[in-house]
């Protein structure tokens, strides 16, 4: 404000000066420049004060122009903005063309260049544009000015233009004398804008600074003539400050200061002028000044004009002083007038608050009071000490004496989170993208998936008036004439729609109708039709008459009635000797022809009669007949009475009589009887005679109807006319109470709120209430509308004085789309309140009773009410084009509602609506077909009629699945690849890992499902071809279903994760592994005994085939067999081993190497010499999962077992060959198997390495080897007494694979339910997660899980159980040889790792009767059957749960005996004794029998260290102690277990089968070499297997083997019997094929195979396989 | 197990770059790739997996940029396991132990065009306190058993994840036979929209 006010100043001077100049110019244009300039200039300043004078005195002129201009600039403001540019281009052409004009050009183009470089930034820039857009925006101006500027653009502007400039520079390149003369200026124009009267003062002001500055240029022009480009910078850089005159300054200030005074007065008059100045635009600004100061400057220059073109030269304006010093002192005081400078003290509070008031404390009265804005104490204190200064300061102070101030609006957080700044870029996830704004589709509920998503629609309302009813404002004239109004509206429309006069005509045509009917079928004799006809007629004839007749009387009634009340008003009129309504009613007369009237009265009323007679006479008919009908009923059922009577009478007397006496008796006997003697049966009454109408009265009572509603013959019609032509009294002439409702009314106003949608958009103006209550708005209010319209209402709203109440509500209806404005016609919509108005004047008020009676009786009481006009209609665009939303898509469609209960109808065209309904209600309704408006409910029920439709009268849970299938379900099962993709999902085996589905349907080929077909045929079939053993058929069929039932439950369980199964973490280290991780720290980098480090562990899910191998570190063997010398002569062979000492040192004993095969891959290590070699090699195996299935289930379930052979290299020379007989020897190797170790592959990948010596699995006879050492050696002595050979063994996988995770937490989650008592599962499992944590090496097992999934707790399996009766039988005397007999029979059970059987690591335990019948289970069954037997034996013995070699976690048994403890493994059948160091047995983990558990705390577990004795607490952690005593679980396994004898003959049979297959298996694995089999041997060898059988493998054969080599004479024979348990074909011939028999390929080479078979109870079957090649040397 | 030789297939080629990451709080980091698929697909040519080198914040920009190239080609029969690619952060902690920064998967673009994907990155936390601490300490960092978990749902309820960062990508996808087999992901006018936008975006700035 300031600033442009400082502006506008600087410019308004500036035209001054430039006029002035221009002015001289004119005048001396014609003289020489030169010569001219300077005594123009000494002209002017002679002639100084005359100027100013005459600026003075023309003051009074602009002033008054001034105004006039100013307002009629700022209308024109707005075209002004929009011409500007377009003017702006102008301004440059007119503005060059006048420099050219210029005499001395070219300083004046070096001055402007000049001018632009020195100004400063700051407000001068706008006099720039200023200048340049004046003579455009002149255009603009009143004609006068712009003739006038016009005038002299012509005339003079040429160098003065330039110099104006100049000056404008040089004034704004003065840094001091600026700031104050802006202060001064900004003062000016404040007075100047509103052309004060003070302003005259102002005028002399800037002339005087004007001259001063100003032509300085000229005066030293006058010097010289031509200034150099140098001297024209110096001359606009220079500071002119010192020349500055003081004493017109000082004047001016002492000016200025009065006028401060005054300006703060008129601040505030000014100021609503002054705020419409600061909302204007920046733009604006720049033209607003301007204009302001065109029209102020356009008087003065027309002064100026006459001034100085007569008598003014340059000199006028010059005027050379010295610098003028104000002393110090002198200048403070000035300032010190001048200046204000608030104080910093704290104001009193008394002050600031009127006088008298104490200063309120809000808080203290408890009223919020927001936290105020923080302002440090000494800007308060200066804000109030310069607000007390001002006028009326003490309005901005608070009742608590502080300055008024809103709360403290700045939140304490910020509401926007703080982003984290990188240097160049956001996070390009935060990076804010551009969206164009979008309209909401949501906004706009008209649009329902509509076309048009721009149309906007438009709503008209047009409220025309409003016409009261009642108002409380009523005189009681008023009221009767609005009664009246009421009445006569009434009337003009029954007379317009004239109903009365319409049904006398339809009754006439009827009528007419009628008679001719009657006259033409009259004679020929009604037919039935005809009657009915004639019957309808007349019905509607009566119906007519009846309507007719009631119109009548109501039309007759209304004339009645409007008579009356203006008789009322007259009377009133006259009583209260005023008239306040305008209202007259005349009543024309209209004369008719008396005759024809009372003509036409007879004839109607003759009409009406004899219609009535007719009809009575019908319903008389009508009657009779109904009589005659009943009575012809009473009389047959009187004649049955009769009847009845006659015979009972003839049973009383017997006698006749006379007919006319029985007749009368029979009368009155007939009262009686039905009185008497037949009360059940119900007599009809005899009915009676109709009466006949009465004709004549008919005529009658139609008379007096007639005289009722009609008008009378021959008496004149009346029409009244309502007309307001009557005078009103005038005021004055009224009683006071009439006056003061007069005033009342006058002083009323109305007006009316539109809502829509119940919000306000808009309202009328308020229109005063007239004294006919009748008020008119006649406005049309245009609404936009983008939300559905739901309601529009109406407010009526009243006025008295500032406070308005609501009167009433009228709601409009929305319009139908078709209503479109001009259109629509203007409603009237009645409204009424329920207000209760009173008035002490004439009014009548409303809610008030009222009476007109004299006596204060008929009281009425009124409700204002009235009528509103409106009219609400759909706007039209401007091509015509109607603002309506579309018609289909109207909203509220009936089915919208109802769509959502079911989707798939609503989709469809099925039926939602009952259709049936819709078609009865056409039907009744009787639509019009060819009606279009009701072609689509008809082609509705033609659609519906033709198929069948009904509502579903089911719930649907998804609604829309079947929309969304995209094929059928018929075609999914169809089609095979959506078959094969289905079972992949759901992981069936053979598909679990399918890759490439193919793409197409014809690409699949039937071959991908023969497996899996097959393998489901199978499942219902048991395939005994396969299984040697009807009875294991069974078993397996078994097996395989429980198998297939766990894995379903483990499916569940594995796609169950822990956060183990996901993430790798550290464990929380203990305080113990802290401190073994620092001391690790110290801990030399490359130790001397380096030990194993953990090795990453891999998830199986991303390998592939070759990622996996097998590692086998063979390390060495000890107490290998070695090799009887071979002699040609039987008797040789002791006596070889008498001179064996020599022999020994020439002969090698035996030259052993180790081969391994894995998955038919065979790796061999070197050989080695001696019985104890060693080989330290490492074999690496790869391995192939299944199907390429590395998943941990998968790997699981790998049956491939690792077997470890160790062979004797025997080296044979062939003898020379027949033609390099001299030069070569021919040597063949052989090799000879000694034994063998298995190991499964489940138990290498559960256990991921297997460290230890195994102990070898050597035959019980080795044809040509003995075990039998010469050597005397102390240790060697001492292991040949154990009797068996060791390899140590190092066995992994590479890289190490995360063994499948133990299952048994998984199945725990997978809530495998439980017989168990909870309490007992939850201290199992405190006890396993305390003996884990304790122990975290020693295994412990509490419950355990059996073949239906259930947990159980283990003691529940150990319990005395019956072995077979012949194992007790066969050596009555021997327990010892019944314990190993029965241990043996155990470990005959085939051993079947659960891993393998449930491709999971889960313990399940089944009990003995099953394990037996199974045939199959791991070392816990074989434990707990053996566990079994021996208690049933007699023993003391207990399960034990440790880890063993090679099985890892296993399961042995302790026997206590006098000798003392032993330790049995199960599978092998073999006892240690607790100090053997070769027991497999590595750990002891815990003990269990029946009756409790106890967990192993010593600190060695292995069982050489292992005190067995339970009852020392310190060693043995029981389950159940004295805290927790045993529940008394009973067992699970049966009582006693049946056995049954194995059929010897099957025995026998399978004994062959199985000899043959293993012939023909030799055979095929020799088949470029023709394989003969010795005979001989081969029954030799049979024989001796039965015996090897009863020996129970030991070694008792050495005499037939000396037999044997006897029989075989010339033979070098190697062969073995193998011993194997009985479970099927395939591991018999894996473990034939792994001793590499067969790979003999010399020439001469026979072979012999026996094979025996050793029933035991319950087929339990041990099979001898004698294996043997000879070579005939 | 069964290859399909001459049945049809359709191929996806996915060229493209690992463009750089943005980890305010870590240097000297590198990038591990991976893709995984279901069943159905097979890479025909190109690497399946891959490192980036280790690459240090300027001082200029504090952006990690890597530009590693991806090429690979994938062959079809079934849209089901779209390819998705696993990236996995790595880089040095205080005491130089290398520890994880960060996973994070995204789905090869089913349009053909180019696409930049911006890849939220998380590591999983640790389930203690005391685990975090030590694991600060000795360098190890709870890690996924495998990166490829993050590009499977399963399971993923049991970890608890912290954000680490953002690694960005950018694709170039091409398809073939994708139409013929009838599946139509053609150029949505998505891609061109984004284009616009992101111009317009610049424009605006």
């Amino acid at each position: 404000m300031e600033k442009m006010a400082a502006s506008s100043d600087i410019r308004e001077k500036l035209r001054k000066k430039r006029r002035a100049l221009q002015d001289t110019l004119v005048k001396n244009k014609n003289e020489d420049d030169i010569q001219a300039l300077v005594p123009s200039a000494k002209f002017n300043v002679d002639n100084q004060p005359t100027a100013m004078k005459e600026a003075e005195g023309s003051d009074e002129d602009p002033g008054e122009s001034l105004r006039r201009t100013l307002r009629a600039q700022r209308e024109k403001r707005k075209t002004k903005l929009l011409e500007q540019s377009f003017v702006q281009d102008e301004d440059v052409g007119e503005v060059s063309p006048t420099q050219y004009n210029s005499p001395n050009e070219g300083p004046s183009s070096r001055v402007d260049d000049s001018v632009v470089s020195t100004r400063p930034p700051t407000g001068s820039q706008r006099g720039v544009s200023v200048k340049s857009e004046q003579p455009s925006s002149s255009l603009h101006l009143d004609t006068f000015v712009t003739r006038h500027l016009q005038e002299k653009l012509r005339a003079a502007r040429s160098k003065g233009e330039s110099l104006q400039q100049q000056e404008t520079s040089r004034d704004s390149s003065e840094p001091v004398s600026r700031l104050q003369r802006l202060k001064d200026r900004d003062t000016i124009t404040r007075f100047d804008r509103e052309a004060d009267p003070t302003s005259s003062g102002r005028d002399d002001d800037p002339l005087t600074l004007r001259a001063r500055v100003k032509f300085r240029e000229p005066a030293r022009r006058v010097e010289k003539d031509f200034p150099t480009t140098e001297e024209a910078y110096n001359f606009f850089t220079f500071n002119y400050e010192p020349d500055r005159p003081s004493k017109p300054e000082s004047k001016s200030r002492k000016r200025q200061k009065q006028r401060d005074g005054v300006e703060e007065d008129d601040r505030d008059e000014n100021g609503q002028e002054e705020a419409e100045v600061e909302e204007e635009d920046e733009a604006e600004e720049d033209n607003q000044d301007q204009n302001e100061f065109q029209s102020e400057e356009a008087p003065l220059v027309r002064n100026e004009d006459d001034l100085f073109v007569i008598d003014h030269s340059p000199q006028d304006f010059v005027e050379v002083r010295k610098a003028e010093y104000v002393g110090l002192k002198k200048r403070v005081q000035r300032d010190r007038e001048l200046l204000f400078t608030p104080s910093f003290r704290t104001v009193p509070t008394s002050v600031k608050l009127p006088e008298n008031t104490k200063p309120r404390f809000l808080e203290e009265e408890g009223l919020y009071v927001g936290q105020r804005p923080a302002v440090s104490l000494t800007n308060e204190n200066i804000s109030e000490n310069r607000i007390l200064k001002m006028a009326e300061g003490s309005k901005w102070f608070g009742d608590d004496g502080k300055i008024l101030a809103l709360p403290d609006p700045i939140k304490e957080s910020s509401t926007r989170p703080p982003l984290f700044h990188m240097d160049e870029e956001l996070d390009p996830a935060l990076q804010t993208v551009y969206r164009k704004a979008m309209k909401s589709q949501y906004a706009n509920l008209y649009i329902a998936g509509a076309t048009d998503p721009e149309g906007d629609y438009q709503l008209d309302v047009d409220v025309s008036g409003l016409i009261f009813s009642h108002h409380p404002l009523f005189s009681r004239e008023h009221v009767l004439a609005s009664r009246l109004a009421q009445l006569y509206d009434q009337y003009l429309s029954r007379q317009q729609n004239n109903l009365a006069g319409h049904l006398t005509e339809k009754l006439n045509g009827l009528r007419k109708a009628l008679r001719n009917m009657m006259r033409i079928h009259g004679e020929q004799g009604s037919s039935e039709a005809l009657q009915h006809r004639i019957s309808e007629y007349s019905l509607e004839v009566r119906n007519t008459r009846q309507l007719r007749d009631l119109e009548q009387e109501k039309d007759r009634t209304l004339l009645r009635s409007i008579i009356k009340v203006w008789k009322e008003i007259k009377s009133l009129r006259e009583f209260q000797k005023y008239t306040n309504t305008p209202f007259k009613l005349f009543l024309r007369r209209e004369n008719v022809d008396r005759a024809l009237d009372e003509w036409e009265y007879e004839g109607e009323i003759l009409k009406e009669v004899l219609e009535l007679e007719a009809e009575s006479e019908e319903q008389y008919q009508k009657k009779l007949a109904e009589y005659n009908k009943q009575l012809e009923e009473w009389k047959l059922w009187r004649k049955k009475q009769k009847a009845k009577r006659k015979k009972k009478k003839k049973k009383k007397k017997g006698q006749t009589q006379d007919d006319t006496e029985e007749e009368e008796q029979e009368e009155e006997e007939e009262q009686d009887q039905t009185e008497s003697e037949d009360p059940f049966e119900e007599a009809p009454v005899k009915p009676e005679v109709p009466e006949r109408p009465d004709i004549g009265s008919l005529e009658q009572w139609v008379r007096e109807k007639a005289s009722r509603i009609r008008r009378k013959p021959g008496e004149a019609i009346l029409v009244p006319e309502l007309c307001t032509s009557g005078g009103v009294t005038a005021s004055d002439l009224c009683p006071r109470a009439e006056i003061a409702r007069r005033e009342d009314v006058s002083r009323r106003s109305l007006f009316i709120k539109i809502l829509y949608n119940y919000k306000e958009v808009s309202r009328t103006d308020s229109r005063s209430l007239s004294t006919d209550f009748r008020v008119h708005f006649g406005q049309i209010f245009n609404l936009k509308v983008l939300n559905c319209p739901h309601s529009i209402n109406l407010q009526v709203f009243e006025e008295i004085g500032s406070s308005y109440s609501l009167l009433a509500q009228v709601f409009v209806p929305v319009p139908d789309p078709s209503v479109v404005t001009g259109r629509a016609p203007i409603e009237e919509i009645e409204f009424s309140s329920n207000q209760h108005v009173m008035f002490d004047h004439e009014g009548v008020g409303s809610d008030v009773p009222l009476s007109f009676e004299s006596d204060g009786s008929n009281k009425l009481t009124l409700l204002t009410s009235g009528k509103l006009s409106c009219c609400v209609s759909w706007g039209i665009g401007e091509e015509g084009v109607p603002l309506a939303p579309p018609l289909s898509q109207h909203p509220g469609g009936t089915h919208r509602g109802l769509g959502h209960l079911d989707a798939v109808s609503y989709i469809g065209a099925s039926g939602l609506y009952d259709m049936k309904k819709i078609g009865e209600w056409a039907v009744q309704s009787r639509l019009d077909p060819n009606d279009p408006k009701n072609t689509s409910i008809m082609h509705l029920l033609k659609v519906a009629s033709s198929g069948e439709v009904t509502d579903p009268d089911y719930f649907r849970l998804e609604h829309l699945q079947e929309e969304f299938n995209f094929v059928s379900d018929q075609e999914m099962e169809r089609s095979k690849r959506f078959r094969l993709l289905r079972l992949r999902n759901q992981e069936a085996p053979e598909f679990r890992n399918y890759k490439f589905v193919s793409l197409l349907e014809r690409e699949v080929s039937d071959k991908v499902f023969q497996d899996y077909e097959k393998r489901l045929k199978e499942g219902e079939t048991i395939d005994t071809r396969q299984h040697l053993d009807p009875h294991r058929a069974v078993v397996a069929k078994y097996l395989q279903q429980i198998r297939e039932s766990v894995i379903n439950r483990f499916i569940l369980a594995k796609h169950h994760y822990q956060l183990s199964d996901l993430v790798i973490e550290e464990e929380i280290p203990s305080i113990g592994i802290l401190g073994i991780n620092l001391f690790k720290l110290a801990e030399s980098k490359r130790p001397l005994k380096p030990q194993r480090k953990e090795r990453k562990k891999v998830t199986a899910q991303n390998l592939s085939d070759g990622d996996i191998k097998l590692l086998v570190n063979v390390i060495r063997a000890h107490n290998i067999p070695i090799r009887k010398p071979q002699s040609s002569k039987p008797g040789q062979s002791s006596q070889s081993a008498v001179q064996g000492s020599d022999w020994y040192l020439s002969q090698v004993q035996v030259r052993p190497f180790v081969e391994v095969s894995f998955q038919r891959t065979v790796l061999q290590t070197t050989t080695a010499d001696g019985p104890n070699p060693s080989w330290n090699e490492e074999l690496q195996l790869p391995f192939n999962a299944p199907n390429g299935d590395y998943s941990t289930g998968s790997l699981q379930s790998v049956k491939d077992e690792v077997f470890i052979n160790i062979f004797d290299e025997v080296l044979y020379e062939t003898g020379p060959g027949d033609k390099s007989r001299a030069t070569s020897i021919h040597t063949q190797i052989e090799k000879h198997w000694l034994g063998s170790v298995k190991i499964p592959f489940s138990t290498i990948y559960s256990q991921s390495k297997i460290d230890g010596a195994f102990k070898v699995n050597t035959p019980a006879v080795l044809l040509g080897y003995s075990r039998e050492h010469s050597s005397t050696s102390v240790y060697d002595q001492w292991r040949s007494t154990q009797g068996g050979t060791f390899v140590r063994l190092f066995i992994t996988v590479e890289p190490q694979l995360v063994p499948g995770e133990s299952i048994r937490e998984k199945i725990k989650e997978a809530e495998f339910n439980s017989q168990e008592d909870e309490r007992l599962l939850q201290a199992s499992e405190k006890f396993e997660k305390h003996a884990a944590g304790g122990y975290p090496d020693r295994p412990c097992i509490t419950t355990v899980i059996d073949l239906s999934g259930k947990t159980i707790f283990i003691t529940r399996y150990i319990r005395p159980l019956n072995p077979p009766r012949e194992f007790l039988d066969a050596f009555p005397n021997n327990p010892q040889e019944a314990t190993s007999l029965v241990a043996r029979y155990v470990s005959l059970i085939p051993s079947l790792p659960d891993q393998v059987s449930f491709s999971a690591t889960c313990d399940l335990l089944s009990t003995c009767d099953q394990f037996l019948t199974l045939l199959a289970g791991d070392e816990q069954e074989h434990a707990v059957l053996l566990c079994n037997y021996f208690l049933f034996l007699g023993k003391k013995a207990w399960l034990i749960i440790g880890t063993a070699i090679p099985e890892g976690p296993t399961a042995y048994v302790l026997t206590h005996e006098q000798s003392g403890y032993f330790i049995w493994n199960p599978s092998s059948g073999q006892f240690y004794e607790k100090g053997d160091t070769f027991c497999p047995l590595q750990t002891v983990g815990c003990l269990v029998n029946s009756d409790n558990v106890w967990f192993n705390i010593q600190e060695n577990p292995s069982p050489l260290h292992t005190n067995f004795d339970i009852t020392k607490a310190k060693m043995w952690k029981p389950f159940f102690s004295r805290s927790f005593s045993h529940p008394g679980l009973s067992s699970v396994q049966p009582e006693e277990l049946a056995y049954r004898q194995t059929d010897k003959a099957a025995a026998a049979e399978l004994q062959d089968r199985v000899e043959k297959i293993l012939k023909e298996k030799i055979m095929e694995w020799r088949p470029r070499h023709p394989t003969r089999w010795n005979r001989y041997c081969n029954t030799t060898l049979k024989q001796f297997l039965p015996k090897l059988e009863q020996g129970r493998g030991q070694d008792v054969a050495e005499s037939h083997r000396v037999e044997l080599q006897n029989l075989l004479g010339d033979y070098r024979i190697s062969g073995f019997p193998l011993h194997l348990p009985f479970s099927e074909v395939g591991p018999i011939i894996e473990a034939v094929h792994s001793t590499g028999v067969h790979n003999i390929h010399s020439s001469n080479v026979e072979f012999a195979l026996a094979v025996y078979i050793h029933p035991y109870p319950n087929n339990v079957l041990s099979v001898w396989v004698y294996l043997a090649s000879l070579v005939r040397t | 197990m069964e290859t399909t030789s001459n049945s049809s297939v359709f191929l996806l080629t996915v060229n493209g770059q690992i463009e750089g990451a943005n980890f305010p709080d870590y240097d000297n980091l590198y990038c591990k790739y991976c893709y995984v698929y279901g069943h159905d697909w097979a890479p025909t040519t190109g690497l399946e997996e891959g490192i980036t080198q280790i690459t240090s914040k300027s001082s200029q920009s504090h952006k990690l940029i890597w530009n590693f190239p991806l090429e690979t080609t994938f062959k079809s029969t079934n849209p089901s396991g779209w390819p998705q690619l696993v990236v996995s952060v790595y880089g040095p902690d205080v005491f130089g132990n290398d520890v994880v920064r960060g996973y994070g998967a995204t789905h090869i673009p089913f349009t053909p065009g180019q696409h930049i994907r911006t890849i939220p990155m998380f590591v999983p936390e640790p389930t203690w306190r005391l685990q975090k601490f030590t694991g600060w300490l000795l360098g190890r960092r709870p890690e996924y058993t495998d990166p490829k978990v993050v590009a499977h749902g399963e399971g993923r309820e049991v970890t608890r994840v912290r954000s680490q960062g953002f690694v960005t990508i950018s694709f170039h996808i091409m398809t073939k036979d994708m139409k013929r087999m009838g599946y139509d992901t053609g150029p949505t006018n998505s891609s061109t929209v984004q284009s616009a936008t992101s111009s317009q975006s610049r424009d605006a700035q």
